[in-house]
């Protein structure tokens, strides 16, 4: 008996990125421009989408993609729009992986100008997992606190947005904006932030126009 | 609670790398954990053992290194390490970093019976 020691150098996570990359390349040549939603549970991802698919409508065509551990209910949201929705139900897994989103490709229709991922509610988990994404959106809400950028620095690290929600309850709550803003900042200088109320309809014309402008930019490379 | 699902994906290159090289047993492994991997240690160790049973590995030691965040400004070159995640410069104040080490997640080295 022979006793070696190997070195490997491989990334845990290499199989999952080299997906990843296949799926952002192929949507990105079609023009679609892939967004992955994450936040903790009930923070208003579904709620947003609805808006954003209000605010899309008719010049843009998209579709959703609902990750959740139980239940169809999201997608059916979706749908309810008169939006193109598949769910994905994890039976438990904490998170989706880019296969996942990759055994649905040929459902996805090559006219599609914005496809959407909603992750599976958790700030934890999915920040490890590229699904193919031209652009990752981390959610916080108000009712959340202002210190989990801190405290979740991965999502934050992550991510090329944050999307504050619920900002209706800014007079509410002690939430301090600035504090949030600030410490995201801190650890991602270069996050783009956007604050919205989906109850009152703010904030979400802005982040629709950065969405459409940032597929103008992938339209003009590819071109 | 990824790391099963991280540990199920170490398996898997384990598996491969003791097979190309028609090893019998694994008896160690060694990763690099990133202070900013999204992983937490402690959970890894006991997917691990759980995940071991049975397998080729089902005697293998587990050592982890944990890799701190380390990160070199742009403007004025300073190297040094932000545990604490924030991304300014401790010499000229730039947030203008990059990233040298505290993401990785990586198998870096087994020891095989062949």
């Amino acid at each position: 008996m022979e006793k070696k020691e190997i070195l490997v150098l491989e990334d845990l996570l290499g199989s999952n990125k080299k997906i990843a990359s296949e799926i952002r390349s192929k949507l990105t040549q079609k023009g679609i421009l892939t967004i992955n939603f994450m936040s903790s549970p009930g923070a208003g991802k579904t709620t947003l989408l609805e808006r954003i698919a209000e605010h899309m409508k008719p010049d843009h065509k998209m579709a959703v993609i609902e990750g959740d551990i139980e239940t169809e209910r999201d997608a059916e949201r979706i749908r309810a729009k008169g939006i193109l929705a598949w769910q994905i139900i994890t039976g438990g897994a904490c998170h989706l992986e880019a296969r996942m989103i990759g055994k649905l490709f040929s459902e996805i229709p090559p006219d599609l100008d914005f496809l959407f991922i909603e992750n599976v509610g958790n700030l934890v988990c999915p920040a490890s997992y590229d699904l193919g994404e031209n652009i990752r959106c981390v959610l916080l809400s108000v009712p959340e606190g202002d210190d989990k950028p801190k405290k979740y620095p991965k999502a934050f690290f992550t991510s090329d947005c944050l999307i504050l929600t619920k900002s209706d309850l800014l007079p509410l709550l002690p939430f301090d904006s600035a504090r949030a803003q600030k410490e995201a900042s801190e650890i991602n200088p270069k996050l783009k932030i956007f604050v919205t109320s989906s109850l009152k309809n703010e904030g979400i014309e802005e982040l629709v126009a950065f969405f459409i402008a940032t597929r103008q930019q992938l339209l003009n490379q590819n071109a | 609670m990824h790391e099963l699902s991280i540990v199920g994906s170490l398996f898997e290159i384990m598996e491969e790398k003791a097979r190309e090289k028609g090893a019998k047993r694994i008896t160690f492994v060694k990763l690099q954990v990133g202070k900013l991997s999204g992983v937490v240690p402690e959970f890894l160790v006991t997917a691990f053992d759980v995940y071991k049973k049975n397998t080729i590995a089902e005697e293998a030691g587990l050592e982890i290194e944990e890799v701190p965040l380390k990160v070199r400004c742009k403007t004025c070159g300073k190297t040094m390490i932000r545990d604490d995640f924030v991304f300014l410069c401790l010499g000229c104040g730039s947030q203008d970093l990059d990233t040298l080490t505290g993401t990785e997640l990586f198998l870096e080295k087994m020891e095989l019976e062949i």
